[in-house]
C-alpha cells in the first residue's frame, strides 16, 4: 500500500512540475500548428537524450539539470527519468499509460523506451500503447530499408505491424584475453581464435586446453544463457495462451551449464552476472579466458572492470551468432506532438549518417546496415581498448545472421527466473527436479495468469 | 447579561490540535487497509499493461494462498527471525545488566550505548549490500580466513542454506541488539534499587541476583520485547531481499512472508498479496492484543498470573 501512495505523490509531483513547466513555453513560432509545446519522453536514463543531443539536427539547448530539452521550435523535450532497477521503470510508465486517455496534452506521453526484454510488452497489438510507425507516416519499408531485419521483427506485434524503432543493434561478439590465449594457444590473432571457438564443440575442445593450463573459459553459466536464449523456436508464452513451454535449448543451457561447470570450465564461484565476483573476472588478475559481449557491454561493462592496460582484449566471432539488448523508441498512442515524434525516430533511427556519427562516438554498433559495412572497412572505428582493432568488422557479419527468437510478454520474468531456479541446481544445493518444481512456483506467483509449464520432451 | 464566558470549553482546542493526525491516518493508512481488505476478495492484477479485474471471486485468494508455499515462507521468516533474536536478547540481557551496575563501575558506559545503538542507525539495505560483498566467495571474508589458513576452498556463504539463514540472523542481530539492551536497562533502572540492597546484604551472588531479582522484575518488558520483536520479525524484508536478490536462495529457503508479498506486487496482483496481507494483520493483530493485555495490568509485576495470585491473597 506504502507503495501506491508513493506512486500517487509523485505522479503529483510529476504533474506539478510539468505544469510549471508548461509557463515558461508561451513563446513558440507557428510551424508546429496543431502541435503541442511539451514533448514527454519516459526512459530509464539519459543515453537517449545524449543521443538526440549528439545527432538531432533541432535541439537548441538542455537545461542545466537534464530534464529539459528546448528545441529550435519552443517546443520542450520533458525527459521523465526512473531507474530500470526492480522494474521502477515499467511500474511509472504503466501508470502513466492507463492514464494516457485522460491526460491534458501537454501531460500525455509522447515517446518511450523499451528494451528488447520487455519491448514485447508494449508492442501488443490489443494494448495499443505503442503507434504503428504507419500511422505516424513512416514506411518502414522504405525510411527503414537500412535497419537490420531482426531489429524490425522485435518491435512488431504479432500481426507483423512494426510499433517502435531502434537506433543501436546489439549483436554480441566472443571477447578474449590476449596474454591468456599467447599463453595456451600460442598466438593471441583474432582468426585463429576465430578458428578455436567457431561453434560449441569446438569451443569445448578448446575449452580443455585452456583449463590444463588452469584458466577458465567464461566465468558464469549466465554468460551463455543469451546464446541459447534467444535462438528458441517458440516464444516462452505463445499469444493467447497461459501456458509457459520451457524450449529444449534452454533445457540445453541448463544441461551444457551443469556440465561445463563439473568440468571446470566455468568459474564455480561466480554466480550469475552483474555482481562483485562478475566483475572482478574482467580484472586482470582473473583467470577467465573471455566474456561473450556486445558492443555496449565492452565499453560499459568490460572497460571499467579492466584495471590492466589497453589492448590486452580482443573480439572474434561468437560459437553462435546472438543479439543482447537494445532500446527501442516508441510513439506513444495518443501523443499530441506526432510530427515531433516522427521527425525524432527518423532522425535516430534511420539517418546513416547521424547513426554513423552515435558510432564513432559512443562506439555503438547502430541500425544500419551499410553503414556498419563501412565501418567495419573503415580504420578510423577502430578501438583503442581493444589495441587498434576494428571490432566493426567482427560485429558486421554476426548483425547479418541474427535470428531472433519470438517474444512474448512474459520474457523477462522468464528468463530472470529459469536462471535463478538453475542456479540452484548447477551449485549443487537443489536436485533437478527441484529446480524445476522451483521455477514453476516462481513463474506462477510472477504472472498470475499463467496456469501451467510445459517441459520439453 | 448573559452568562457567555462562564464555561470555557478547551476541549475542542485539543480536538482541533490532534485532528491533523486523523485526517492523515484516515487518509493515508485507515483507507488503504480497507482497499487492502477489500480487494484480496477480488481477482485483480496486471498482464502486462492489460488489467485483469477486479472481478468479486469471494474467498478464492486466501484458498489458493493456503495451497501455496505461503506456510514454508512462514516457517522461514520464524527461522530466520530466531536465529537473529536468541543472540539479540542474551547479548541484550548480559549488556543491560553489566551497564546498570553500580559495582561494575563500566568507564564510558554512555559511550557504548552510543555505539552499539548505531548499527541500527544504518539502512537495512545499505547493511545487506555490505554483507553481500564482504561474504562473496571471492571477498574479504573468504581471503582472510583462507589466509590464516582456516580454510583451504573459499567457503560459498551465500550458496549455502546454513550461510545464508546464519548471515540474514547476524545482521538482524547487529542491528537490533542495540535497541533491546536500551530498552532492557530503562527497565532495570526501574527496579528499586532497596531489593538489590536487601540481596546483597542477604548474601546474593550476581547470577543469584540476575536470575531471581532482575528477571522476574523485568518480565513485562521483556515480554514486550519479545512480542514487538516477533511483530518486526514477522515483517521482516530489507535484509535478506537485498541479500539474496530478491530470489530467496538457496532453493526459497531464505524467502519471508513479505518478500512473498513482495512477489505478488511485481505483477500488481492486489488481490493476493492482499489476501496475504490480511493474513499478516490477523497474526499481528493477535499479537497486538497480548501486548496490550499485558501492558495494560494495574498489577505489581504486569503479568496475569502474578495478578491472580495477589487477589487470592487479598482474599485470604
Amino acid at each position: 500500500m506504502k507503495k501506491r501512495i508513493i506512486s500517487i505523490l509523485l505522479v503529483a509531483v510529476i504533474t506539478a512540475s510539468s505544469l510549471a513547466g508548461c509557463g515558461k513555453s508561451s513563446s513558440s513560432d507557428a510551424e508546429g500548428g496543431e502541435e503541442g509545446k511539451v514533448i514527454n519522453v519516459y526512459s530509464w536514463n539519459d543515453e537517449f537524450r545524449k543521443r538526440v543531443e549528439a545527432v538531432y539536427p533541432k535541439v537548441k539547448e538542455t537545461s542545466k539539470d537534464g530534464t529539459v530539452t528546448t528545441l529550435n521550435d519552443g517546443t520542450e523535450i520533458h525527459w521523465i527519468i526512473n531507474p530500470n532497477q526492480d522494474g521502477v521503470y515499467q511500474q511509472k510508465l504503466d501508470e502513466a499509460l492507463m492514464k494516457q486517455a485522460d491526460a491534458s496534452a501537454d501531460d500525455k506521453v509522447d515517446i518511450f523506451l523499451s528494451e528488447t526484454d520487455y519491448v514485447n510488452k508494449y508492442t501488443d497489438a490489443d494494448a495499443d500503447v505503442a503507434m504503428p510507425l504507419t500511422s505516424l507516416g513512416i514506411n518502414p519499408d522504405t525510411d527503414m530499408a537500412e535497419q537490420y531485419e531482426f531489429t524490425k521483427v522485435t518491435a512488431s506485434d504479432v500481426n507483423g505491424v512494426q510499433r517502435g524503432s531502434t537506433w543501436q543493434c546489439c549483436p554480441g561478439l566472443l571477447v578474449y584475453r590476449r596474454d591468456i590465449a599467447m599463453d595456451v594457444f600460442g598466438t593471441d590473432d583474432p582468426e585463429a581464435i576465430g578458428q578455436k571457438v567457431k561453434d560449441w564443440d569446438t569451443l569445448k575442445a578448446t575449452a580443455e586446453e585452456l583449463k590444463a593450463k588452469g584458466y577458465y573459459t567464461f566465468s558464469s553459466y549466465a554468460d551463455t544463457f543469451r546464446l541459447y536464449g534467444n535462438s528458441i523456436e517458440a516464444s516462452w508464452v505463445s499469444p493467447g495462451e497461459t501456458t509457459v513451454k520451457v524450449d529444449q535449448k534452454i533445457m540445453d543451457w541448463v544441461k551444457d551449464s551443469k556440465e561445463w561447470l563439473d568440468a571446470g570450465y566455468l568459474d564455480k564461484s561466480v554466480k550469475g552476472q552483474w555482481n562483485d565476483d562478475w566483475n572482478k573476472a574482467m580484472g586482470s588478475s582473473a583467470k577467465v579466458f573471455a566474456f561473450l559481449f556486445p558492443a555496449w557491454g565492452i565499453d560499459f561493462t568490460l572497460k571499467p572492470n579492466w584495471d590492466g592496460e589497453n589492448g590486452v582484449w580482443g573480439v572474434t566471432n561468437p560459437p553462435q551468432e546472438y543479439n543482447w539488448g537494445g532500446s527501442y523508441i516508441h510513439a506513444c498512442t495518443g501523443t499530441d506532438n506526432p510530427e515531433h515524434v516522427k521527425d525524432i525516430i527518423l532522425a535516430l533511427t534511420a539517418d546513416k549518417k547521424n547513426l554513423l556519427k552515435l558510432s564513432k562516438d559512443y562506439a555503438e554498433f547502430t541500425n544500419t546496415r551499410s553503414g556498419m559495412q563501412e565501418a567495419a572497412g573503415d580504420a578510423s572505428y577502430s578501438s583503442e581498448f581493444l589495441g587498434g582493432q576494428n571490432s566493426f568488422q567482427y560485429f558486421a557479419p554476426v548483425a547479418e545472421n541474427i535470428q531472433i527468437a519470438p517474444l512474448s510478454a512474459y520474457d523477462q520474468g522468464c528468463v530472470e527466473l529459469i536462471q535463478n531456479s538453475f542456479s540452484d541446481y548447477f551449485q549443487g544445493a537443489v536436485d533437478f527436479d527441484k529446480a524445476k518444481a522451483n521455477f514453476e512456483t516462481a513463474i506462477i506467483e510472477r504472472y498470475p495468469d499463467i496456469t501451467a509449464i510445459q517441459w520439453p520432451e | 447579561m448573559k452568562t457567555k464566558h462562564k464555561k470555557i470549553d478547551y476541549a475542542k482546542w485539543g480536538y482541533f490540535f490532534i485532528l491533523p493526525f486523523f485526517v492523515s491516518f484516515f487518509i493515508f493508512s485507515f483507507i488503504p487497509l480497507i482497499d487492502t481488505i477489500r480487494y484480496s476478495f477480488f481477482e485483480y492484477y496486471r498482464s502486462g499493461i492489460k488489467e485483469v479485474g477486479p472481478n468479486f471471486i469471494g474467498i478464492e485468494n486466501y484458498i489458493s494462498l493456503l495451497g501455496s508455499d505461503m506456510l514454508k515462507y512462514a516457517a522461514n521468516t520464524l527461522i530466520l527471525w530466531i536465529i537473529g533474536f536468541i543472540p539479540q536478547i542474551v547479548i541484550a540481557l548480559v549488556l543491560a545488566e553489566w551497564f546498570v551496575d553500580a559495582r561494575l563501575k563500566i568507564h564510558g558506559t554512555q559511550f557504548f550505548k552510543v555505539v552499539i545503538y548505531l548499527p541500527n542507525l544504518i539502512m537495512a539495505s545499505a547493511f545487506a549490500m555490505l554483507f553481500f560483498t564482504m561474504f562473496s566467495t571471492n571477498g574479504p571474508v573468504n581471503e582472510i580466513l583462507m589466509s590464516i589458513g582456516l580454510i583451504k576452498e573459499p567457503f560459498d556463504f551465500l550458496g549455502s542454506v546454513f550461510g545464508t539463514r546464519s548471515l540474514v540472523g547476524f545482521m538482524n542481530f547487529l542491528m537490533w541488539f542495540g535497541n533491546s539492551t536500551i530498552m532492557l536497562m530503562a527497565a532495570i533502572m526501574g527496579i528499586s534499587p532497596d531489593v538489590f540492597e536487601a540481596s546483597e546484604l542477604d548474601g546474593c551472588n550476581s547470577i543469584q541476583r540476575f536470575f531471581y531479582i532482575t528477571l522476574p522484575q523485568i518480565r513485562p518488558i521483556l515480554a514486550y520485547t519479545l512480542i514487538t520483536a516477533i511483530i518486526g520479525g514477522l515483517q521482516m524484508f530489507d535484509v535478506p531481499q537485498i541479500l539474496t536478490n530478491g530470489q530467496g536462495t538457496p532453493d526459497r529457503t531464505s524467502m519471508t512472508l513479505i518478500m512473498f508479498l513482495n512477489s505478488h506486487l511485481k505483477s500488481r496482483n492486489y488481490g493476493m498479496a492482499g489476501a496475504l496481507s490480511v493474513y499478516l494483520f490477523i497474526v499481528s493483530g493477535i499479537l497486538c492484543f497480548f501486548v496490550y493485555r499485558m501492558t495494560n495490568n494495574d498489577d505489581p509485576d504486569g503479568s496475569k498470573a502474578a495478578a491472580k495470585k495477589a487477589k487470592k491473597q487479598r482474599r485470604r
